[in-house]
C-alpha cells in the first residue's frame, strides 16, 4: 500500500500463486500406500510391467556388450529409469501415441517394437526405425527436445481428427533448457491438446547436473507458465508414474509429469562419468533402485518369487539372443539410401545411384 | 611441440585466453567434462568458471548470448557440440551474427568464434556428422574456417580469436586425433581468406579442405599424378586468386569435399572457374561430393562419403577428357 497525497491505492495484491504436488505410492522398502494405489492397475499388470522393466534392464546390458565388442553404435543406456519408462508407456492405450527422444528403449518395448528391429537400429541401419503401426509411435530423436512441437502438432492432429488418442512424449531434463521445450508446452497450452509430457529427469544431461539447468526448484512448475497442469512424481515407484500418466491422459488436457529418478549409467558409450559424478551420489541412488523397490513389493504381496525371477531371467536372455541374431541377418542395401530421400526419385538421384553401382564405389565395404 | 589436431586446439585456446581477458569459452560440457571431444580439458581449472562457461543445455541461448557478449566489447568462443544440433542456433546465426556490422555501418560488430565438430567418418549417431560449411557460407557476413591439420588449426584460431568478425570454426570430428604433426609452443597466425597450396603441380588442380584433404592427396600419391592439390582452409570469403591462377596454369580442375554435392561449394568453385578461366581449361571442371541426400545412419555412411575408389574414377575421367 502506498499514500499518494490523500488517495490510498492498493497498488499490490497477489494475482496468482501456484504449487506442485509430488507423489510416490510405492516406498522404497516396497510398501504401498493403499490409499494412493491406482484402482486401474491390476495385480497382473504390474507383474507384466515388472517384467518389462526386467527385460529392458536385461536388453541394456545386451547392447551395452555388444557395443564394447563394436557389434553396435553409441548407445544411450537407460539403467535406473525403467520405471519412468514403463510405468508411463503402460498407462497409455492401445490408440495412444508415444513420442520419445532417444534414451527410452524401455517405451518402445512396452509399446511392443519387435527387439529385432531395435538392434538393427543399434547396427546403424535405419531399417531400425520402420515400427509396426500398432506400436504407435516416432522414431527415435537425437537433437535435444526437438522433438516436442512435433508431439503437440501430433496431439493437435488426434482433436483435428477426433480420434480420442493422446500423445505421450518423452524429455529429459536437460532438454527442458530448449527453446522448443517451451515453444511446445505453450501452443499445448493454448490449443488445449492432449498431450502429456514426460520430463525424464535423471539429474544429470551428460556432465550437467540439474541444479545447473534452472533455476527454478522444480522442472515441473516451468508447465505452469504455459498455463497446463504439472506434478512431480517419484520416477523410480513404476505405481506413482502409472497413476500419474493414466490420469493425465484420460483428462484430455495438456500435462507435464516431471518424474524424478537417475541415470545409473553413462549419457552414452562415449561418455565417461567419473570425471564429473560423485560415486558416493550413485551409490546412495543404487538403494532407490526401481528394479528392487517394485520386486519388493510384489514379494511382499505373495506376486513373484526367486523362482519366477530366474525363469523370467532365462527366458529373458534367450528371447535377447534371438532377436539379435534375427538382426544380425538383415542385410543392408546401400540403394535404400537414394530411394527414400523424397516421395519419388529425381534424375540427380538415378544418376549419383547409377554412377555408384557402375563404378563400384562402394567394393570392400 | 607434438601435437594432434584436440590438443593443438587446446594449447590454443590456452594461449588466446591467456592473451584477451575478454575471451570466454561457453557451450555443453566444455568445463568439468571438459568437452565431449576434450578440445576444452583442463581449461576451466586454469581460468574458473566465469571464463569457461558450462551452459544450460540450449544451442540457441549459446550462440544467441554469444552475440550479445560480443556486442558488449568481450570476444567469446562458443563450442556447439555436434554440428547438427548448431541448426537450433541458426536463426542467431542467419538473422542477426551476420548483420550487426552491415546494418550498424560497422558501428557495431560481433567479434565471436563459433566452434564446432563436423563431418562424418567415424560412426557416430544421427546428426552428429553434418557438412555444413555451405549453409553458413551462402548469407554472406560469417567468415567460415575448416582446417585439415593440427598445425592449421591452432594458426586458424588464433587467427580467428583476433578478428573483429563472427567466425564459423569447423573442426572435422575425424581428424582430431588421426595424426601428430609437430607445431611451435608459441602463439602463431595461419592468415584467414587465404588458401594453402599442398603440393605444386603441372597437369592438374584439386581444390578441398577438410576431411576430402587426406583422401585426395592418398589418391594422388596411389596414382603418382603430378597435380596441384588446395587445401581452402577458409571456405568463405574464397581465394578465388590462388584458386583462379592454379587453374589456369594446369587446365584440369577436380573439387572434392565430404558435403553432399548438389548446392555444395563445389558448385561455387566451379561456376567462379568457369567465369574467370573457361578458355583456359582442357577439360570439363569436375566435382566430387557425398550423394545428394541427408547424411545416412553409420551403418551407411561408407555408401554416402566419398572414398578413394570415387575420387580416383573422377581424376580418371578429368585426365581423360
Amino acid at each position: 500500500m502506498r499514500v499518494l497525497n490523500w488517495i490510498v491505492v492498493d497498488l499490490e495484491k497477489e494475482v496468482f500463486s501456484a504449487k506442485i504436488n509430488y507423489l510416490t505410492v510405492i516406498n522404497e522398502e516396497g510398501v504401498a500406500d493403499e490409499s494412493l494405489f491406482p484402482k486401474n492397475l491390476s495385480p497382473e499388470k504390474i507383474v507384466d510391467m515388472y517384467k518389462i522393466m526386467l527385460l529392458a534392464r536385461a536388453l541394456d546390458a545386451k547392447v551395452l556388450s555388444l557395443q564394447r565388442q563394436g557389434r553396435a553404435v553409441t548407445y544411450a543406456p537407460l539403467l535406473g529409469e525403467e520405471a519412468t519408462q514403463i510405468g508411463s508407456a503402460m498407462a497409455m492405450g492401445d490408440h495412444d501415441i508415444f513420442v520419445p527422444a532417444f534414451r527410452q528403449h524401455g517405451v518402445f518395448l512396452a509399446r511392443g517394437m519387435p527387439m529385432s528391429t531395435m538392434f538393427i537400429y543399434w547396427r546403424g541401419f535405419e531399417e531400425g526405425d520402420i515400427m509396426p503401426k500398432e506400436v504407435k509411435g516416432t522414431p527415435i530423436i537425437v537433437p535435444v527436445a526437438t522433438q516436442l512441437p512435433h508431439a503437440a502438432g501430433i496431439a493437435f492432429a488426434q482433436l483435428y481428427n477426433n480420434t480420442g488418442a493422446a500423445v505421450v512424449v518423452y524429455v529429459g531434463d536437460g532438454g527442458t533448457s530448449e527453446g522448443d521445450f517451451y515453444e511446445a508446452i505453450n501452443f499445448a497450452g493454448v490449443w488445449k491438446v492432449p498431450l502429456v509430457i514426460i520430463v525424464e529427469n535423471n539429474q544429470w544431461a551428460i556432465s550437467q547436473p540439474r541444479s545447473r539447468q534452472t533455476a527454478a526448484e522444480t522442472l515441473a512448475q516451468k508447465a505452469i507458465a504455459a498455463g497446463i497442469g504439472a506434478v512431480q512424481v517419484d520416477g523410480n515407484d513404476v505405481a506413482a508414474v502409472y497413476s500419474e500418466t493414466r490420469k493425465a491422459i484420460e483428462s484430455k488436457k495438456p500435462m507435464l509429469i516431471e518424474c524424478i529418478t537417475y541415470r545409473m549409467g553413462l549419457h552414452t558409450t562415449s561418455d565417461d562419468p567419473t570425471k564429473y559424478r560423485p560415486d558416493s551420489e550413485l551409490e546412495a541412488w543404487k538403494k532407490k533402485d526401481p528394479i528392487l523397490r517394485i520386486r519388493k513389493y510384489l514379494e511382499n504381496k505373495n506376486l513373484w518369487n526367486e523362482a519366477m525371477e530366474n525363469e523370467i531371467s532365462e527366458k529373458h536372455s534367450a528371447f535377447i539372443d534371438q532377436a539379435v541374431e534375427e538382426a544380425e541377418r538383415f542385410k543392408p542395401d546401400p540403394r535404400s539410401i537414394y530411394e527414400h530421400v523424397y516421395s519419388y526419385m529425381p534424375d540427380v538421384l538415378k544418376e549419383e545411384l547409377a554412377e555408384a553401382e557402375a563404378n563400384n564405389f562402394w567394393q570392400g565395404n | 611441440m607434438m601435437a594432434n589436431m584436440v590438443t593443438a586446439l587446446n594449447n590454443a585456446l590456452e594461449q588466446i585466453m591467456k592473451e584477451n581477458e575478454k575471451a570466454v569459452l561457453l557451450g555443453e560440457d566444455i568445463g568439468t567434462d571438459g568437452g565431449v571431444f576434450r578440445v576444452t580439458d583442463g581449461l576451466i581449472e586454469k581460468f574458473g568458471e566465469k571464463r569457461v562457461i558450462d551452459t544450460p543445455l540450449a544451442e540457441s541461448g549459446i550462440i544467441g548470448t554469444s552475440i550479445g557478449m560480443a556486442l558488449s566489447g568481450m570476444h567469446p568462443i562458443p563450442e556447439i557440440q555436434f554440428a547438427g544440433f548448431m541448426f537450433l542456433g541458426f536463426a542467431q546465426l542467419i538473422n542477426h551474427a551476420t548483420r550487426y556490422r552491415t546494418r550498424t555501418r560497422s558501428a557495431m560488430s560481433v567479434p565471436m568464434v563459433v566452434r564446432t565438430p563436423v563431418s562424418g567418418g567415424v560412426r557416430t549417431l544421427e546428426h552428429h556428422s553434418e557438412s555444413p560449411e555451405a549453409y553458413y557460407s551462402h548469407m554472406g557476413g560469417l567468415i567460415v574456417v575448416e582446417p585439415s591439420n593440427p598445425y592449421d588449426a591452432k594458426g586458424l584460431l588464433i587467427k580467428a580469436s583476433r578478428m573483429n568478425d563472427p567466425i564459423i570454426f569447423l573442426e572435422p570430428t575425424k581428424l582430431y586425433r588421426l595424426f601428430k604433426q609437430e607445431i611451435p609452443e608459441g602463439m602463431y597466425e595461419v592468415p584467414i581468406g587465404k588458401a594453402n597450396i599442398l603440393r605444386e603441380g603441372e597437369d592438374l588442380t584439386i581444390i578441398t579442405y577438410g576431411t576430402m584433404v587426406h583422401v585426395v592427396n592418398s589418391v594422388v600419391e596411389k596414382k603418382g599424378l603430378n597435380a596441384e592439390v588446395i587445401d581452402l582452409r577458409t571456405i568463405n570469403p574464397l581465394d578465388e586468386a590462388t584458386i583462379i591462377s592454379s587453374a589456369k596454369k594446369t587446365g584440369r580442375v577436380a573439387i572434392v569435399h565430404e558435403a553432399s554435392l548438389s548446392f555444395g561449394v563445389g558448385a561455387e568453385i566451379a561456376a567462379r572457374i568457369a567465369d574467370k578461366a573457361i578458355f583456359e581449361l582442357k577439360a570439363p571442371i569436375i566435382r566430387v561430393g557425398s550423394a545428394s541426400l541427408p547424411y545416412p545412419f553409420p551403418g551407411y555412411e561408407n555408401y554416402y562419403v566419398p572414398n578413394e575408389i570415387k575420387i580416383a574414377k573422377a581424376l580418371d575421367r578429368l585426365m581423360s577428357s
